[in-house]
């Protein structure tokens, strides 16, 4: 395993090793049209993350009109601009499947007060 | 044949390319390979280069002699290549001396034993029914016909070992290559098991 990781350094993004299970994020994603390029938002709550090294993904999930939408991103892709914490969740387990049988209030992820900014 | 490595299946990751989009990978720990004999047309009757790889413990004396007529210290494993070009003896051949990023290989290797495997995995044959009182779910079916020809046909498809065996798959692309630190990165599956042998060639098929 070890060479894999020496293959692998480089080209790890640590800058959202921050973004934690429960979190509600904006996901600022690469669209390419044609030859121009613009950024499209994905906003919701980070339910899994899951893998390590580059292969590593983490699933946003959120409610669009009254159905469950879910993205799975792989967490070191390039086509990920920034991802942006809008408030930190507070839960207990590292999987929150759970969300997917809930609706209304019940879906909601508890806040957990921590200062952003610093 | 003009380029050839010797590694060690080191483990799969992915990368993603300049379009972001994630491509799978093998690493693999080459090299250096040493060379040892020049064989030539002349005494040998073909053109081919026998390289050593591997550190080697104890070796037997038959094995040193090999080595200590090119002068160099023993390895564990002697392979031959066909090549038209020529190399001194003694000269240390590293991966980024023989592949580029964006050549076209072959990879050869033992694949991952799997022992005793019935048809189904061992040919992909399709199983019988599950339920409804079936009783024939994953048995061989038919042996042939009956009396005529009264036997079964040699090379039917029956259970048996399955797996450990040399394989070659072609045509796999060179993503990166490291001389530094003995890293060439392949595109796609290898045959075998981490830290199994695999030999790298330039690909026959690609043009």
């Amino acid at each position: 395993m070890d060479l894999v990781q020496v293959v692998e350094k480089d080209l790890l993004r640590n800058d959202f090793a921050n973004v934690e299970i429960g979190d509600y994020v904006k996901v600022h994603l690469k669209i390419k049209e044609g030859n121009r390029e613009r950024i499209q938002i994905f906003e919701g709550t980070v339910i899994a993350r899951k893998g390590s090294g580059l292969t590593e993904t983490m699933t946003v999930r959120r409610v669009s009109y009254g159905v469950g939408v879910e993205r799975i991103l792989p967490v070191h892709s390039p086509k990920i601009d920034k991802i942006e914490i809008v408030r930190k969740g507070k839960v207990r387990r590292a999987k929150l499947y759970y969300l997917r049988d809930r609706v209304g209030k019940a879906a909601k992820v508890k806040e957990r007060l921590v200062n952003l900014k610093k | 044949m003009e380029k050839y490595m010797l590694g060690k299946k080191a483990g799969m990751t992915q990368l993603f390319d300049e379009n972001g989009i994630a491509i799978p990978v093998t690493v693999v720990d080459c090299g250096p390979l040493v060379v040892v004999q020049n064989k030539s047309v002349a005494t040998d009757g073909y053109k081919a280069v026998k390289v050593g790889y591997g550190a080697v413990k104890n070796a037997n004396r038959p094995h040193k002699g090999q080595f200590a007529k090119a002068g160099v210290e023993s390895k564990k494993l002697l392979r031959e290549f066909k090549t038209e070009a020529e190399y001194t003896l003694g000269q240390e051949i590293r991966v980024s001396d023989m592949f580029n990023v964006g050549d076209a290989v072959d990879v050869s290797g033992v694949s991952k034993g799997k022992g005793f495997q019935g048809t189904i995995k061992r040919y992909g044959q399709k199983g019988g029914p599950g339920s409804h009182g079936s009783m024939y779910h994953r048995r061989v079916g038919s042996m042939g016909s009956n009396t005529d020809p009264a036997r079964v046909f040699k090379g039917k498809k029956l259970p048996g070992h399955m797996g450990a065996e040399n394989v070659t798959v072609q045509n796999l692309d060179v993503v990166m290559v490291d001389g530094e630190r003995n890293i060439i990165v392949i595109k796609g599956a290898v045959p075998g098991p981490k830290g199994g042998l695999v030999e790298i060639k330039s690909s026959v098929k690609s043009k």
